[in-house]
């Protein structure tokens, strides 16, 4: 049976404009949870009825913990953002598939929000790969947030649009900048970023594995709120939307229309 | 010895719980949070003849203690839905109500056609759908349409046949008349209220198909309102939904005159609402002594 819980939480900190870094005690989610799966936030305002989709950035088993990094664009980001030590919020999961790790050279592509994700996927791959193959690439408007970490697991180039620091224009960029060669790709950020990663990966033919973004309500694949095209036909309703929630995030570039 | 049975056109349930179509999907997803034996019944996803793909996305937004939804009724057609869905759900001690979605008539017709032979308990025709442009609520906003509709469907169905009424109409108990004369056996309301919502950083629609329905508690004082409007109107059993999400909320409908109800939006907010309704309705008897869960029904005033 799942089952949704209250987390404790262990303490939060404002890492950029609008960007909070969230610890959560959940031990039972923590022993399960991979990189790339998310978990689904419930607002302690009952007004705000649907829970909150939030990515996993780093997962620490052995002490029962979650971290989770978002950026605040709503109310109910905003009520989470405000969340202290020793308070308390409802959260269901690990929700959705997560990352496939694969051995070789890998980009790890974050935009945005969608970089916390690469911070847990480095460390899971960290764990199979020489830091070597790990090339993170984080593309930022102009900010720069999790970056420590991201250099701990890889060799981490950066990008931003105003060129404040690393390559100035997109992640794709500074690929091109440092002439970097990969076997596989793990993607998450806007939806532009992915439509020029997964064309970049088809060109090269290079597996890549983008995780999606869309409105949820459920969270776990009863409403059919999340879906996105699917090339093939979807194994729930034999059309061809797959559930962002339950079939994905992640999914095979080919897998998806963008 | 307390009764939280109710009957439903000749169907007993063991409480007058249910879930409302659309939310709860055919049950999978949310019998991994719980034993949906613990409902009085399961009300699936409404299903069509052949699949439906949907609506584009976004497909829902939150607004004010609700939301709105134009998920478009996307659903696996009735092939798989008889294949994969009914099987699923026979493995719990639930009764099983099958909402049926069509574009026309002959598909309505179709599909109940292909549920006679089907262990299904009875079915919810959805003539309310405010997200489809065929169908759906163009046979719920016209009396004379609704009560054509419900005569053609009562032909060809094997089970008892529950109308979904609109709340997007002037009169509610004008369409509840004209379900009742068309022969429907139960009536369900209501569905939900056409909203829109506008994104006004980016000056657009929050949902791709501009109008959604609205759900949630917002619409739960309008949906009491209706529900005490229909059952004094008809002498069918009534089925109450709009914004359930406590036992509080589910023994108002009944005493408006619901001889049943549906949680619907209540399920994204806590997976276990509904089960937590049906717990709460037993409480709520247990401290007011209520021994029959029947007085309640209609005893307003």
């Amino acid at each position: 049976m799942k089952s949704r819980e209250y987390a404790k939480v262990i303490r939060q900190e404002k890492i950029a404009p609008d960007v909070y870094s969230l610890w959560i005690e959940a031990p039972q989610i923590a022993a399960e949870a991979k990189a790339g799966q998310f978990l689904s936030l419930y607002s302690a305002d009952k007004s705000r009825m649907l829970p909150r989709p939030i990515s996993i950035c780093e997962i620490d088993p052995d002490r029962g913990y979650i971290r989770l990094v978002y950026r605040v664009v709503g109310a109910g980001t905003e009520e989470f953002s405000g969340l202290c030590e020793g308070g308390r919020i409802q959260v269901l999961g690990p929700l959705g598939n997560g990352f496939p790790l694969k051995e070789g050279k890998a980009f790890l592509i974050g935009g945005g929000i969608g970089i916390p994700p690469m911070v847990q996927t480095a460390k899971e791959l960290s764990a199979i790969e020489d830091r070597s193959s790990i090339q993170i690439i984080a593309g930022y408007r102009s900010e720069q947030f999790l970056a420590e970490e991201l250099k701990h697991y890889g060799e981490l180039y950066i990008a931003t649009e105003d060129g404040c620091a690393g390559t100035k224009g997109t992640v794709l960029d500074a690929i091109r900048e440092h002439a970097l060669e990969a076997d596989v790709i793990y993607a998450c950020g806007p939806k532009p970023m992915l439509r020029a990663v997964k064309a970049y990966a088809g060109e090269k033919g290079i597996e890549c594995w983008i995780s999606m973004e869309e409105r949820m309500a459920c969270g776990i694949g009863a409403c059919l709120a999340c879906t996105c095209q699917s090339t093939e036909v979807d194994n729930h309703t034999h059309v061809k939307n797959k559930r962002v929630c339950k079939d994905g995030p992640v999914f095979l570039s080919t897998e998806v229309e963008l | 010895m307390k009764n939280t049975k109710v009957t439903l056109a000749g169907v007993e349930l063991k409480n007058p719980v249910m879930t409302a179509s659309g939310t709860f999907g055919s049950g999978a997803e949310y019998s991994e949070f719980y034993d949906l034996g613990a409902l009085g019944a399961v009300v699936t996803k409404g299903v069509a003849n052949v699949p439906w793909p949907g609506n584009p996305t976004p497909r829902i937004a939150e607004t004010a203690s609700g939301m709105l939804n134009a998920i478009g009724l996307q659903n696996p057609g009735i092939d798989v839905f008889i294949e994969r869905d009914i099987p699923y759900l026979k493995r719990f001690d639930t009764k099983i109500i099958v909402n049926v979605c069509g574009k026309t008539v002959g598909d309505y017709c179709q599909v109940v056609e292909r549920l006679a032979s089907e262990p299904v308990d009875l079915l919810e025709i959805n003539v309310s759908c405010p997200n489809v442009k065929e169908g759906g609520i163009a046979f719920g906003q016209s009396p004379h349409a609704l009560e054509e509709i419900t005569k053609e469907v009562k032909k060809h169905a094997k089970q008892p046949i529950i109308m979904k009424l609109s709340p997007n109409v002037t009169d509610i108990t004008e369409m509840a008349r004209a379900a009742e004369s068309g022969g429907a056996d139960a009536l369900s309301l209501i569905n939900t209220l056409t909203g829109m919502k506008i994104d006004i950083y980016k000056r657009s629609f929050a949902l791709a198909n501009r109008t959604g329905g609205l759900s949630g508690p917002a619409i739960k004082p309008v949906a009491v309102r209706m529900v005490y409007q229909t059952a004094q109107a008809v002498k069918l059993p009534v089925i109450g939904m709009g914004g359930i999400c406590t036992a509080e909320d589910a023994i108002e409908f009944i005493l408006a005159g619901a001889s049943a109800v549906s949680v619907g939006t209540a399920n994204f907010a806590d997976p276990y609402a509904a089960k937590k309704v049906a717990e709460g309705i037993e409480a709520y008897m247990d401290q007011q002594g209520v021994e029959d869960i029947r007085d309640l029904i209609g005893a307003v005033g």
